[in-house]
């Protein structure tokens, strides 16, 4: 059993039900010759890149279905080519991964994700908000890598960094390989205590001061 | 409004590091590209509409065919332009 997926364009101008029928038509034209409809898809009226038969926008439909032999395609084919409802059609075969792909579009599992964390992003307020959802990386001195060691190691907001001391964070940055031993957590607690606090200006103005995480000494004269 | 502080560099300091391209489909596992999805296959043409080629996308040769392809499905069914101007 292949699975096929035909995609269609109905002229949008076409009195009452007239699209309807005519989606149901070829729905009809499918399982009479013996396939099975797998999904349709009512994609709607959308915008067309460039006029088609001088129109603008288009009905699209998708109707994927299983056929053991492929007869209905020709036929089908020849319908829509016929039809003056149907201003452009595309049959496609639809490979291991296409099936794939369709099935978790049907179940949510495609866009969704990139959809919701857009919504998210909506909903909290812009940047402040997200900044106080304790971005390590903010600390002067911690990178994408860092953030990811400490929140492992349970230091995953900005009250628990203060709350380490730099003999701590030292310790778990050893454990962490010879790759981050070398940072040097002494202003962390500090900054971290900043950040916690929301004073985002102070902690700004303290990493202007310093250079990879350490005050620089002549800091104090300046 | 940025102090004196905030002012650490003068031109960007990243600018000239280069970043090494990559397959997006090979590193994210996308098997499958959908020609019914024209703000995907926007990326991956310019804005006269042209395919851009793998020197710039990054593309493997496997997926540069098949995303051409999927823009030329979607061409022939209206969903993006053949010729465009300003297109992004």
């Amino acid at each position: 059993m292949r699975q096929y997926e035909i995609t269609f364009i109905i002229d949008p101008v076409l009195p009452g039900d007239e699209a309807q029928t005519a989606a149901k038509a070829y729905e009809k034209l499918i399982s009479d010759e013996g396939a099975t409809i797998v999904n349709v898809d009512n994609i709607g009226l959308q915008q067309l890149a460039y006029p088609i038969n001088k129109k603008h926008s288009g009905l699209y439909k998708c109707i994927e279905f299983q056929t053991p032999d492929g007869s209905v395609i020709p036929k089908m084919e020849l319908a829509m080519r016929r039809d003056e409802r149907i201003m452009r059609f595309l049959t496609v075969k639809l490979d291991k991964y296409g099936v794939k792909y369709n099935e978790d579009k049907r179940n949510g599992l495609i866009g969704t994700a990139k959809k919701s964390s857009n919504k998210d992003d909506n909903k909290s307020e812009p940047t402040k908000y997200r900044v106080a959802k304790d971005d390590l990386t903010l600390i002067e001195g911690v990178g994408p890598k860092v953030a990811k060691l400490l929140t492992t190691s349970g230091i995953n907001t900005y009250s628990k960094l203060s709350a380490a001391t730099p003999a701590e964070l030292k310790d778990i940055l050893t454990k962490g390989g010879p790759a981050f031993a070398v940072h040097n957590p002494t202003t962390w607690p500090d900054q971290g205590q900043l950040a916690a606090d929301g004073k985002w200006s102070d902690l700004n103005a303290m990493k202007a001061r310093m250079d990879g995480g350490v005050l620089k000494p002549s800091s104090e004269e300046e | 409004m940025a102090s004196r502080d905030d002012i650490k560099f003068l031109s960007n300091p990243n600018l000239g590091k280069d970043k090494k391209k990559y397959c997006r489909f090979k590193k994210f596992g996308i098997k499958h590209i959908d020609y019914k999805d024209p703000d995907f296959l926007l990326q991956f043409i310019n804005p006269q509409g042209k395919l851009l080629p793998r020197r710039i996308t990054g593309n493997s040769l496997k997926y540069q065919k098949k995303v051409a392809i999927a823009v030329k499905r979607a061409r022939h069914l209206g969903m993006l332009p053949y010729v465009a101007d300003l297109l992004k």
